[in-house]
């Protein structure tokens, strides 16, 4: 995805660009694990969304108070329980789906709970990651994946075929899916050279 | 309802100022009376309270679109005197860490109104006041009033300052829960809440510890089934109901913190006296509030906060569903008597309602007390919540903490 020389668009991060650009204007949006809300302050920016955060990071509330966004202070996990069915056209899972205890339910609510969901995560598959493991027997540490083996807070590793496999086993309509590689898009073998796998789906 | 009397006696801003904020100044405490018989207020119980007074102060100035009114609502002890100083005292308001000029409730941009609460004995009418039918002081004969009264009066007080709709209510623990009933009962009404360390119904526990509060106070020979006016007041038992109160406000670590296991007086020979500096803490903070509080007063607001279930015995989410106004629930790390779950309650609720809401647990090993004291992560939230409802939803990509 080529965007115009601009300074704004610069400084938004890549796959926050495609996010944003999957985004119907106007819509309302769940983040889960929306950090400090850079995302959804510019989703409030661009697509004028009615917006809605969930966090575990005490500071990272702060921050999304500061930048005028409603954020609830918990847990993704049993963060999406107690939603309606289809309260939100859309749920994101912004490379957070890896750190979430248990992926099943998590995916399940967040489909029953937005009408769309949109999931992003580090490919774990990714050539570097794979030369790593290969040839020098170490746990990979990419840009995507920055962690030691000590100190990561992911608890899954998934790849961009996984993923695939697994929505096609639990009957999960792929809309979309971009694959990015350092700032530009992936077309060919993105399992193998795509850094990340960004997917709107839906039951 | 007609107003009886308004003293208008206006206050003076001195305004001092601070890197972290300045002060009101000199501030006076007023009056306004209604509920004037035969139009008196009708209260949840089915019985007529009138005259009533309420005592209020407000800070800050109304602005002409009459859309900058912010209630505070206080807890059990507290009173109308929020912040600022009264003339020739030189203890603050309650919460006058968060009102004033550049501080959380800027009173620079807003009207911050305060009230004590109906039933209370700083100024308002309560089981201490004169009943007019008598002539003398009500006693038990003050009819059984709830949070929804207490609300009902304050919103007779808000519509004779000439507000049709608050930009917010506010406050903590007790003052919570009237931020509940104002969100439940007069929706329409407010544009926002701040529902701090609150809950929408007490648990058992706090039930539990409120009646031990005032059994001391019955037990107490001199409290005479609550006619103790004019003669000696049931201090021993006021002073024992707040010295359990205060064990509850704190936590174990900041208990430890405070005192320890610090010996009052370490050559003192063990005689049942005050020898632990813990001791001595809760007998000093207990002699001084019997100087100021009605122990009727604790008897009738305690009972009103036992009795408060905001959904009546119905789920919480059922009667926030449609409610326009946008609420922040703030949450104490080490709060045991209104714990993070009961705030959580609230927002799973406003999760089923689908309300606009925000909601941060705030680590601090401050206790229940923390709503007064952890005024730097209290503030930010305020300060950037109030600028959210007031300047209407506008997410920016800058910002500072």
């Amino acid at each position: 995805m080529k965007q115009p020389v601009n300074m704004r668009y610069d400084a938004i991060r890549p796959d926050h660009r495609i996010i944003s650009s999957l985004i119907t204007a106007g819509s309302s949006v769940l983040d889960l694990g929306c950090g400090s809300g850079e995302l959804l302050a510019l989703l409030v920016q661009e697509k004028q969304v009615r917006a809605q955060g969930i966090e575990i990071d005490e500071q990272a509330i702060y921050a999304c108070v500061a930048r005028g966004l409603s954020v609830f202070h918990g847990d993704i996990d049993t963060g999406l329980a107690d939603y309606a069915d289809g309260s939100f056209d859309y749920v994101l899972l912004n490379q957070s789906l890896q750190q979430v205890k248990k992926i099943e339910t998590v995916l399940n609510d967040a489909l029953r709970v937005g009408k769309k969901v949109i999931i992003g995560f580090p490919n774990f598959a990714y050539v570097t990651a794979r030369f790593q493991i290969f040839f020098r027997g170490r746990t990979p540490v990419t840009p995507s994946l920055p962690y030691e083996w000590y100190d990561t807070p992911n608890l899954h590793f998934l790849s961009i075929s996984d993923f695939t496999q697994y929505c096609r086993k639990h009957r999960i309509v792929i809309e979309q899916s971009i694959f990015l590689g350092t700032e530009e898009e992936i077309r060919v073998l993105p399992n193998l050279l795509a850094r990340t796998g960004i997917f709107l789906v839906a039951k | 309802m007609a107003v009886l009397k308004f003293k208008d006696t206006g206050h003076t801003h001195s305004v001092q100022r601070t890197d972290k904020g300045g002060s009101v100044g000199i501030v006076k405490t007023r009056y306004c009376t209604f509920a004037l018989p035969p139009d008196e207020l009708v209260l949840e119980s089915g019985e007529k309270l009138g005259p009533v007074t309420l005592a209020h102060e407000t800070y800050g100035t109304l602005n002409t679109e009459k859309s900058n009114a912010i209630l505070l609502l206080h807890a059990l002890s507290g009173d109308a005197h929020a912040a600022g100083f009264h003339k020739g005292d030189d203890r603050p308001g309650w919460w006058d860490d968060m009102v004033g000029p550049g501080k959380a409730f800027d009173t620079e941009k807003y009207f911050i109104i305060c009230s004590n609460v109906l039933g209370g004995c700083k100024g308002s009418t309560g089981p201490g006041s004169v009943n007019t039918k008598t002539g003398k002081p009500y006693g038990l004969d003050f009819p059984i009033i709830t949070i929804n009264d207490m609300v009902k009066a304050q919103k007779h007080l808000i519509e004779y300052l000439g507000i049709e709709k608050l930009l917010s209510v506010a406050g903590g623990s007790m003052g919570g829960m009237q931020a509940l009933a104002w969100l439940t009962k007069y929706p329409h009404k407010v544009q926002s809440a701040m529902l701090i360390a609150t809950a929408a119904k007490h648990s058992a526990q706090q039930i539990a510890f409120n009646e031990v509060g005032r059994q001391a106070i019955m037990a107490d020979s001199l409290w005479q089934n609550g006619s103790y006016y004019g003669g000696r007041l049931p201090s021993k038992g006021l002073a024992v109901a707040r010295m359990v109160g205060h064990i509850t406000y704190m936590s174990d670590s900041s208990m430890f913190e405070k005192f320890g296991r610090q010996l009052k007086n370490e050559k003192q020979p063990f005689k049942f006296t005050a020898d632990f500096e813990v001791e001595g803490y809760l007998h000093n903070r207990g002699d001084n509030f019997v100087k100021r509080f009605d122990a009727n007063s604790y008897l009738y607001i305690t009972k009103a906060m036992d009795y408060f279930d905001v959904s009546d015995g119905k789920p919480l989410y059922e009667v926030l569903r449609g409610i326009k106004a946008q609420i922040l629930v703030i949450a104490f790390g080490s709060d045991w008597l209104y714990p993070a779950y009961q705030s959580q309650e609230i927002v799973r609720a406003c999760k089923m309602a689908g309300i606009n809401a925000t909601y941060c647990e705030i680590a601090s090993t401050y206790g229940h007390d923390a709503f007064l004291v952890e005024i730097e992560e209290e503030s930010h939230l305020v300060k950037h919540f109030l600028k959210k409802v007031f300047n209407g939803y506008e997410a920016t990509s800058e910002y500072e903490i």
